[in-house]
């Protein structure tokens, strides 16, 4: 069962201001931003990749912690497959 | 080559969230999806090719990441299947970019695409269609038994009762024991078909379930690794030429990784079979969208006479087919949520 106590909301908040924060820095400098990821010189081609890191980390928390919050869970049990292969 | 950035709109940021949250929601639960209609979505609003196909992958490799994270939580993902599998897949997207590439120089852009809508068809037809067939046998297997169970395909008992002294590998969360002299080709072509019509997963998820014998369930999981290590080298590849608009990436997360999550957890409700029923849909629907552009290019090139106005009537019905493939996708997979929702517990 769902219990409100349960729900992650401190996470959620914390995560979604994280992720919020990020989103405005790249939005609110947006043409420095581009200028400087699409540099090809010495570790610049890092920092798309790096900045995709930062996001999916903080976005990703952000997401799972809303799902949860909204009592969408996993379902505990796994399907099985029926062959012998069980052994391995 | 000089990159081309667009002007971001209210209306083109919209459709990045919308089509992106889709685009994770059914990638969360098939392995793969989005791409298709992502790439060809950002070039209708200007952006080039070739910055379309790179903040594609940007956004590709950290969903792919966060959609496996959260599979490997309910204990799907075979991780040493998933690298095992994405190194002779970076073999085959490099090998696979360079026959673009050389086709691109041959035959120009319109040959280009020829050749890629003619792969999508022939590729996604023949698969399609199979996995559509074994999906529909499993349904029916499971109404009448009452039966979750996947039973291996006879193809894939095959591989496995081949032993090749040195080359045996266990893997086992998928619970499978293979030659790697299966698992290396496979890979290799899910690379070339990624670097081809940049959806490796229409290869590598029906490739595990019936080559190798893993369960629909951990194919299309252990699918986000390998997506994840193609989408960052491929990432690195283009970020090297300053191709990479970081702008469209995020957006596209922004929205994907609420559908990954979602797609994700979606897979524990659903019986299995509803994991290959959706993937043979939506194939099937992108193979007809790359067969109504085929005439298209064959104009371009001068093999048939097709006035513009019927040239853009198909393009546009091309679109269309596309994200109805990944809307009919999302449409099932949450309506088999809601109904698995309802069910009592599994045993």
């Amino acid at each position: 069962m769902d219990n409100e106590a349960n729900k992650p909301w401190g996470k959620l908040i914390a995560t979604g201001t994280v992720t919020a924060m990020l989103y405005t820095l790249l939005f609110a400098f947006e043409k420095d931003v581009l200028a400087i990821f699409t540099r090809t010189d010495g570790l610049y081609p890092l920092l798309p990749i790096a900045a995709a890191f930062a996001f999916s980390f903080s976005h990703g928390a952000f997401t799972g912690y809303f799902w949860d919050a909204l009592g969408v869970r996993a379902r505990p049990v796994v399907q099985e497959r029926s062959d012998g292969a069980d052994a391995l | 080559m000089e990159a081309q950035f667009i002007e971001l709109t209210a209306g083109n940021v919209a459709f990045l969230l919308i089509v992106g949250f889709i685009g994770g929601l059914v990638s969360g639960f098939i392995g793969s999806g989005g791409a298709f209609v992502l790439t060809p979505g950002m070039m209708s609003m200007g952006a080039s090719g070739v910055v379309a196909v790179a903040s594609n992958l940007c956004h590709k490799f950290p969903k792919a990441l966060v959609g496996a994270r959260k599979r490997h939580q309910f204990g799907q993902v075979d991780i040493k299947l998933g690298l095992v599998m994405a190194t002779s897949a970076g073999a085959g997207v490099w090998i696979g970019a360079g026959f673009m590439e050389a086709v691109r120089r041959d035959y120009g852009e319109a040959g280009s695409s020829l050749y890629v809508s003619a792969a999508f068809v022939v590729v996604l037809t023949l698969v399609g269609l199979f996995v559509l067939r074994d999906a529909l046998q499993a349904m029916r297997s499971a109404r009448d038994n009452d039966s979750d169970r996947e039973t291996t395909h006879r193809f894939a008992r095959w591989v496995q009762s081949v032993e090749i002294p040195g080359t045996m590998m266990t893997f086992h969360v998928a619970k499978i024991r293979v030659s790697a002299l299966f698992t290396l080709p496979l890979g290799f072509a899910t690379g070339l078909l990624a670097s081809t019509i940049a959806v490796g997963g229409f290869i590598g998820v029906p490739g595990m379930i019936y080559l190798l014998g893993a369960t629909s369930l951990v194919a299309s999981a252990t699918e986000l690794v390998i997506a994840f290590v193609m989408g960052l080298l491929g990432t690195l590849k283009y970020a090297m030429d300053g191709f990479v608009d970081i702008r469209l990436a995020m957006l596209i997360l922004l929205g994907s990784l609420f559908g990954i999550q979602l797609g994700a957890i979606g897979t524990t409700y659903v019986r299995p079979y509803m994991i290959k029923l959706v993937t043979a849909m939506i194939m099937l629907i992108v193979a007809v969208s790359r067969a109504l552009v085929i005439p298209v290019y064959l104009g371009e090139l001068q093999l048939l006479t097709l006035a513009e106005p019927a040239a853009r009537l198909l393009k546009g019905a091309s679109f269309a087919f596309m994200v109805a493939a990944l809307a009919v996708g999302a449409f099932v997979i949450v309506g088999a949520m809601l109904k698995g929702r309802r069910l009592p517990a599994g045993p």
